[in-house]
């Protein structure tokens, strides 16, 4: 029985649009197999990984390389927002010096909507090895419910 | 510092102890900034989810490999994914000038920095001119 989820509907609609309209700038989509794409689009750093693990929602986000002070969880209704600033090369490099440049840098904000609602006073954060990792507990009317049937 | 082809399969056998083996190995190259300081030349690498234990770094016939195994954790089920972490991989054929045996390496969340300082022949010096 296939049932109608908005919110399924909704994301994939989402996705199709942000598909559509990632070609302008004359970069192809990143496909899965990249890991890490530097500055491919603002809007889409740092690339996300969303997991639902029992009661809990988990967001990955690939952000190596940021200054752990700067950075930044923010949930208000529903939307998760990350932001924090990658730090770049220092400033005293002369241009001339380099031979290569392709890891991108800066501030950056990402919002991502959750597919739960989600107890926003136990989310905890925690970067390392530049991955971070937000664990969002499910709100109470988002878990799952049994209901026993009563056989008269 | 040119850098070494980068095979997208398995199947391309020029590198150096790159066995093959029956499963396709995925892997990508990780973005990297090389500039040259007073010193020498400095390599950052962004290589996320990569512990220290699976890092290898050589320098072998003046060919720098850079090999890493992101550890994935995967909180349970996906829902929603924009990006795999695969193994990294990157060549570069380095100059002569580099002192290989002072190379130097740190990881620090998620990003690679190496020094390759140059070698002592290499380095600028001030010459005197005496004018008479």
């Amino acid at each position: 029985m296939a049932q109608w989820n908005p919110f399924e509907e909704m994301e994939s609609l989402r996705r199709e649009i942000d598909r559509a309209f990632e070609g302008f700038g004359g970069r192809a989509e990143p496909s899965r197999r990249v890991a890490f794409l530097p500055g491919s689009s603002p809007r889409r750093y740092p690339l996300v990984n969303i997991f639902e693990e029992g009661d809990k929602v988990n967001v990955q986000a690939l952000t190596p390389g940021l200054d752990p002070q700067s950075l930044n969880v923010d949930i208000m209704h529903n939307r998760l927002t990350l932001s924090g600033e990658k730090i770049g090369i220092p400033g005293d490099v002369r241009p001339e010096a380099f031979h290569r440049s392709e890891r991108a840098s800066g501030r950056f904000v990402r919002t991502v909507d959750l597919p739960v609602e989600v107890n926003e006073q136990e989310v905890q954060a925690e970067y390392k090895n530049g991955v971070l990792l937000v664990t969002l507990p499910k709100a109470e009317k988002a878990k799952p419910k049994q209901i026993s049937v009563k056989v008269a | 510092m040119a850098e070494r082809t980068v095979a997208t399969n398995g199947q391309n056998q020029s590198f150096p102890g790159r066995e093959v083996t029956r499963s396709q190995e995925r892997y990508v190259t990780p973005p990297v900034d090389i500039y040259e300081t007073s010193q020498g030349l400095v390599v950052k690498a962004d290589l996320p989810g990569v512990e220290k234990e699976n890092l290898d770094l050589q320098v072998e016939n003046n060919l720098l490999t850079i090999r890493a195994k992101p550890t994935e954790v995967t909180p349970g089920e996906p829902v929603y994914r924009e990006y795999e972490l695969v193994n990294f991989f990157r060549q570069f054929e380095l100059n002569e000038k580099v002192d290989q045996t002072k190379i130097s390496a740190e990881l620090k969340h998620g990003v690679l920095t190496l020094q390759l300082p140059k070698a002592e022949e290499a380095r600028p010096r001030k010459i005197e001119v005496r004018v008479e």
